[in-house]
């Protein structure tokens, strides 16, 4: 043993001083929920989509023919396609919105309580509820909902306007609503170890305000930007319920297209779907965290 | 202090229509859920009542709201607990760099990222693979803590990369076991943090949902009710249900934000008398 010194103690004490022996006991009950509730379902997962279905049960086997379905049905390619043109359109939004918010309460607020409390402001809708923030929107967004309200009184339109509920529009219209504040949390963090000289320094040098934005902060800020965009993205490529409801139902992404296996009891089709939804978000992630050491970020 | 640029103002009024656009349809349902008896979804309001609040009290109008509501009560704080004990040992493993700890990382992040429905539909199916019955206190239990876990435990990370081993150093060399060190230097010192992940481990319980959605069995969680009334429910009901929630999470909220905030005063008070002794 490294750590041991002088002579012998007992093997109890011994072990006790070994970093690796401490470090795993302590990291024994996280690895235990994390094998039992993420590692074996996955294990479960890929097992059972080379399993076979019938309309009552489904059976151990080994069969392509979940992936083969899915690979030949162009619903599958429309779905994906829908998936990533949602996960594209939302990261761009909550990041210019966030980018916006983040550089506002880092560098344009001066007092730091003030500082906090705005922070806060901009964090607390994240431990509410989701399913209440989406259900929030039909006020507005309805048929006879505020928004064609006004615009009717105002003059802008003479018909309600159809696509603001239950279409394209109000899905990522909820998920920025939902996911703008990934983007704020991180890059606020990575904004506020910025370190001020710098910034002097691009000044005294004639760096226009602009200048100093596009060279010297934008380039800091990318850890906490790819943190952000990790976060966005996996969560609207896993999601199927904001797409559900948002769109009454009318759209769909895979999600919800594991989602509709799973209420017909077709496990087997649900599990082979969610095995190349789970490879392609890893794909995207690996990509990703390439560009940044998270541990380092934090 | 100069003055403001004119980007200030313009920054400003973007930050305040953000703000609108988080909590304007937030308001809005906490609005509408006092509509009158007649009114519907949307406004005009048809009178003003408390009509819809009552009706949450009447068994056959809403279902068992009240026993999810006690069933999300008990879950969140089961999974807070289980979350601040669990990140915090794991946050001081991490400390250790022990061998294969990149590997057990990289899995954390496997279980933030991972697409919430792989989690339910995979333990959905090993209960019923092993004959177990699905109940949100064992497998709904642990699916929640695979989204809870990695927030504690990268709290912790931000917690320990900025965390002072002068003081662990000082107490080890007055004498302190590591037992000690722990108990009386460390845990005291990051008190305030790990109120945060406590706040993180009953909310995003208290609030999951896809998580729990093949894993709570026959009793549901709220967010699996109040999902559940979306399909059937068209009344304002569920805006005040929705209204009553939301304060519920913001009083949480503020319990938690308070108690860190007292700490912190009663830290500045008594916490160094360096530099004012005489």
């Amino acid at each position: 043993m490294r750590d041991s010194t002088g002579k012998a103690p007992g093997w109890g004490v011994t072990l006790m001083r070994n970093r690796h022996f401490v470090g795993w006991l302590q990291a024994a009950p996280l690895s235990l929920i994390l094998i039992g509730f993420l590692i074996l379902p996955i294990i479960t997962i890929v097992i059972v989509s080379f399993w076979q279905a019938t309309e009552f049960s489904i059976i151990p086997a080994f069969s392509l023919e979940n992936y083969e379905f899915l690979f030949g049905s162009p619903v599958t390619y429309k779905v994906f396609g829908a998936t990533f043109k949602y996960a594209f359109l939302t990261w761009a939004f909550t990041l210019s919105i966030g980018f916006t918010v983040a550089y506002y309460l880092a560098f344009h607020i001066r007092s730091q309580p003030v500082q906090i409390a705005l922070f806060l402001i901009c964090t607390i809708p994240f431990w509410t509820s989701n399913i209440i923030r989406m259900i929030s929107w039909i006020p507005f967004l309805g048929r006879n909902g505020i928004a064609n309200q006004a615009l009717i009184s105002w003059g802008v339109i003479d018909q309600p306007l159809e696509w603001l509920l239950y279409s394209d529009f109000s899905v990522i219209l909820a998920f920025v609503h939902l996911y703008t504040l990934f983007m704020v949390v991180p890059i606020f963090n990575t904004m506020m170890r910025i370190d001020k000289s710098l910034l002097e320094a691009a000044r005294d040098n004639g760096a226009s305000g602009f200048q100093t934005l596009v060279h010297v902060i934008v380039p800091l800020t990318k850890p906490g930007i790819m943190i952000g965009t990790i976060f966005v993205l996996t969560l609207v490529m896993g999601d199927f319920i904001t797409v559900r409801f948002m769109s009454g139902s009318q759209r769909a992404n895979v999600g919800r297209l594991i989602s509709n296996d799973i209420s017909l009891l077709q496990y087997p089709s649900a599990a082979a779907t969610a095995v190349v939804l789970l490879l392609t978000v890893l794909i995207v992630i690996g990509i990703l965290l390439r560009f940044v050491n998270i541990r380092k970020e934090l | 202090m100069e003055p403001r640029p004119r980007s200030f103002y313009v920054l400003t009024a973007f930050f305040v229509l953000f703000v609108l656009f988080l909590y304007g349809p937030t308001l809005t349902i906490g609005v509408l859920s006092f509509q009158g008896p007649g009114g519907g979804l949307t406004f005009p309001m048809r009178g003003v009542s408390l009509n819809w609040f009552r009706e949450l009290f009447q068994q056959q109008a809403v279902g068992d709201i009240w026993g999810a509501f006690r069933r999300s009560a008990a879950l969140g704080m089961m999974v807070m607990v289980t979350t601040v004990v669990v990140s915090v040992m794991g946050g001081l493993a991490f400390r250790k760099r022990f061998a294969g700890s990149a590997v057990l990382f990289y899995l954390t992040i496997t279980s933030l990222v991972i697409p919430s429905i792989l989690v339910s539909l995979g333990v959905g199916l090993i209960f019923n693979q092993l004959g177990f019955k699905v109940h949100w206190a064992t497998s709904g239990f642990g699916s929640q803590l695979t989204w809870t876990l990695p927030f504690g435990l990268l709290i912790m990370f931000a917690v320990f990369n900025r965390f002072d081993k002068s003081y662990e150093e000082a107490a080890r060399d007055q004498g302190a076991s590591s037992w000690q060190t722990l108990w009386h230097v460390v845990l005291p010192i990051i008190a305030p943090s790990l109120i945060g992940v406590a706040l993180f481990g009953f909310t995003l319980s208290y609030d999951e949902f896809a998580r729990t959605l093949l894993t709570a069995g026959s009793y549901n969680t709220l967010p699996l009710e109040i999902f559940g009334m979306t399909t059937n429910v068209t009344t304002p009901v569920i805006y005040a249900l929705g209204s009553l929630t939301t304060l519920f999470s913001f009083v949480i909220i503020g319990v938690f934000l308070l108690v860190v905030w007292s700490m912190g005063r009663r830290r500045a008070r008594l916490g160094s008398d360096a530099g004012k002794g005489v």
